[in-house]
C-alpha cells in the first residue's frame, strides 16, 4: 500500500502522480477546515485580523467562518473562558459534527493566563475539551494562529484511516460529546473532566 | 460646584430628618463625600439631580466597599490638669468600629459641567442588615451597577426594579468581592509561586526531592 518516497518522487518527475485513498481524503479535509465564528475576548481580535487581507487565513482554506456549530469543523477558543461561559463553549463543541478539532488560542484559553489564580476563570479549556493545538501568547499574533492551523493540517495529513490509531471520528466507541458542567453553589460541577484532563504531578523547588 | 458643607446645610433644611455627614478623605485632595442614611437617600438624590445649582444629572459609577470590623485609633486633644497646671494633652483613644457595607455613587453634571460628587449609603452591618435604597428610580444608569454591587458585595437595594446577579451565575451562593470570601480550593500549578500563591502551592504539591 505505501509507496516508497524515492520512487514516488521519481515518478512525479516523469509526470506520473501517485496517491492513496487516505492521502486524498486527508488532503481534502485539511485544506477546508471551517472554523466556528465565535470569540470570547481580545484574542478574537487577532483571529479576525488573521482572517483579513493582510494575514489572509483563506490561503489555508479556512476563511469560511461558520456562524453555526453544525457547519463548523474547527473551534478556535479565542480568549478568556470564564466559568459562566464554559458550559456554553462545551455545548457548542458538542453540537459540532465529527470530525472536529479545537485550537486553544492565547494564555487564557490554555491555562487561565493572568486570571489563573482568580475565582471566576477556567484554568484552561482543556479541562473539558480535547484540545489539538495550544497557542501561547497574550494575545498570540495572527502568524501564531496561522502556525497553529498549519500544525493542525499536518496532524490531519498524518492521520490513518484504519488501524487502532485511527482518528476518533472513525472510532465508533470514541466519545463525540463531552459532559457539560453545571453551575454549582461555589464552582462549576465537576470542576474538570478527568477523562480529558488530569492535573500534572509536579514538585516544588522551594 | 458649591462645597459639600454648603450642600449639606441646604439639604438638612430641605429634607427634614435626613442624617447627613461629610466623610473626609485624607488620601485624595478634595475628594470628600456625602454620607446619607438609606431612608432619605431617594429624597436627597432627587434634590441633587433637580436643584438648579447642582443638576447632577449623570451617575457615572456605582460601586461597593466592604469595611471589616476594625479597631480605629483616634487622637483626641483635651485640656487637663497636670501638676496643678492646665495643659493640652493629646490622647489616643481606641474604639471598635463595627463592619458594614457601603454603596458609593459618583455623580456628575453634564449640563453644568461639574463633578464628581461622591454619595455614600451605609448598611447597618455586614451580615443580616445589608439593605440600602436603590437610586435607580433617580438615575437609570445605576441599574446594572447596583446589580453588580449586589452580585459581588451582597448589598440589597430596596426599590431596585430587577435585582438579580449580573456577573456570576444565578446558582452562585457567595459574594466574591467581600474581604472574607474564600475562593474554591482549585489550585493547580504556578511556575513561580510567591506569597499567598506559594502558601497554596505548599498545601497542594510536595517538595522536590534533591539528589
Amino acid at each position: 500500500m505505501s509507496l516508497d518516497a524515492g520512487l514516488r518522487s521519481e515518478l512525479s518527475k516523469q509526470g506520473v502522480f501517485t496517491t492513496s485513498l487516505a492521502e486524498l481524503y486527508n488532503w481534502g479535509r485539511k485544506n477546508s477546515i471551517w472554523p466556528l465564528n465565535f470569540g470570547l475576548a481580545c484574542c478574537a481580535i487577532e483571529m479576525i485580523a488573521a482572517s483579513m487581507a493582510r494575514f489572509d487565513i483563506s490561503r489555508f482554506g479556512s476563511e469560511v467562518f461558520r456562524p453555526s456549530p453544525r457547519q463548523a469543523d474547527l473551534m478556535i477558543v479565542a480568549g478568556t473562558v470564564t466559568k459562566k461561559m464554559a458550559p456554553q463553549v462545551v455545548r457548542l463543541y458538542n453540537q459540532m459534527p465529527e470530525p472536529k478539532y479545537v485550537i486553544a488560542m492565547g494564555a487564557c484559553a490554555i491555562s487561565g493566563g493572568p486570571f489563573k489564580q482568580g475565582y471566576n476563570v477556567l484554568k484552561g479549556i482543556d479541562r473539558y475539551l480535547p484540545v489539538d493545538v495550544h497557542i501561547p501568547g497574550c494575545p498570540p499574533r495572527p502568524e501564531a494562529l496561522l502556525h497553529a492551523l498549519i500544525s493542525l493540517q499536518q496532524k490531519i495529513a498524518g492521520q490513518k484511516l484504519t488501524g487502532p490509531d485511527r482518528p476518533p471520528h472513525l472510532q465508533e466507541d470514541a466519545p463525540s460529546e463531552y459532559p457539560i458542567p453545571v453551575f454549582g453553589a461555589y464552582d462549576l460541577e465537576p470542576s474538570k473532566n478527568p477523562e480529558v484532563w488530569q492535573p500534572p504531578t509536579l514538585a516544588r523547588k522551594e | 460646584m458649591e462645597n459639600l458643607e454648603a450642600i449639606k446645610a441646604r439639604l438638612e433644611s430641605l429634607v427634614p430628618g435626613a442624617q447627613l455627614a461629610v466623610v473626609p478623605n485624607s488620601a485624595v485632595p478634595a475628594a470628600a463625600s456625602l454620607a446619607v442614611d438609606p431612608a432619605h437617600a431617594v429624597a436627597v438624590a432627587r434634590f441633587l439631580r433637580d436643584d438648579p445649582g447642582l443638576r447632577l444629572d449623570f451617575c457615572s459609577n456605582v460601586t461597593g466597599v466592604d469595611w471589616l470590623e476594625a479597631v480605629v485609633k483616634e487622637k483626641v486633644k483635651s485640656r487637663k490638669l497636670v501638676d496643678g497646671m492646665e495643659k493640652e494633652v493629646e490622647e489616643t483613644v481606641e474604639h471598635k468600629r463595627p463592619g458594614y457595607l457601603e454603596a458609593v455613587y459618583h455623580l456628575y453634571s453634564v449640563e453644568l459641567k461639574h463633578g464628581p460628587l461622591v454619595l455614600r449609603q451605609r448598611t447597618a452591618n455586614r451580615m443580616d442588615q445589608v439593605r440600602v435604597t436603590s437610586l435607580t428610580p433617580v438615575w437609570r444608569s445605576a441599574e446594572f451597577q447596583e446589580r453588580e454591587a449586589y452580585d459581588l458585595f451582597g448589598i440589597l437595594f430596596d426599590g431596585h426594579p430587577d435585582l438579580r446577579r449580573i456577573l456570576m451565575w444565578e446558582e452562585f451562593q457567595d459574594h466574591p468581592m467581600r474581604k472574607d470570601y474564600v475562593e474554591p480550593d482549585d489550585f493547580e500549578y504556578e511556575p513561580t509561586p510567591h506569597n499567598e500563591v506559594l502558601a497554596k502551592a505548599r498545601r497542594h504539591y510536595p517538595l522536590e526531592e534533591r539528589a
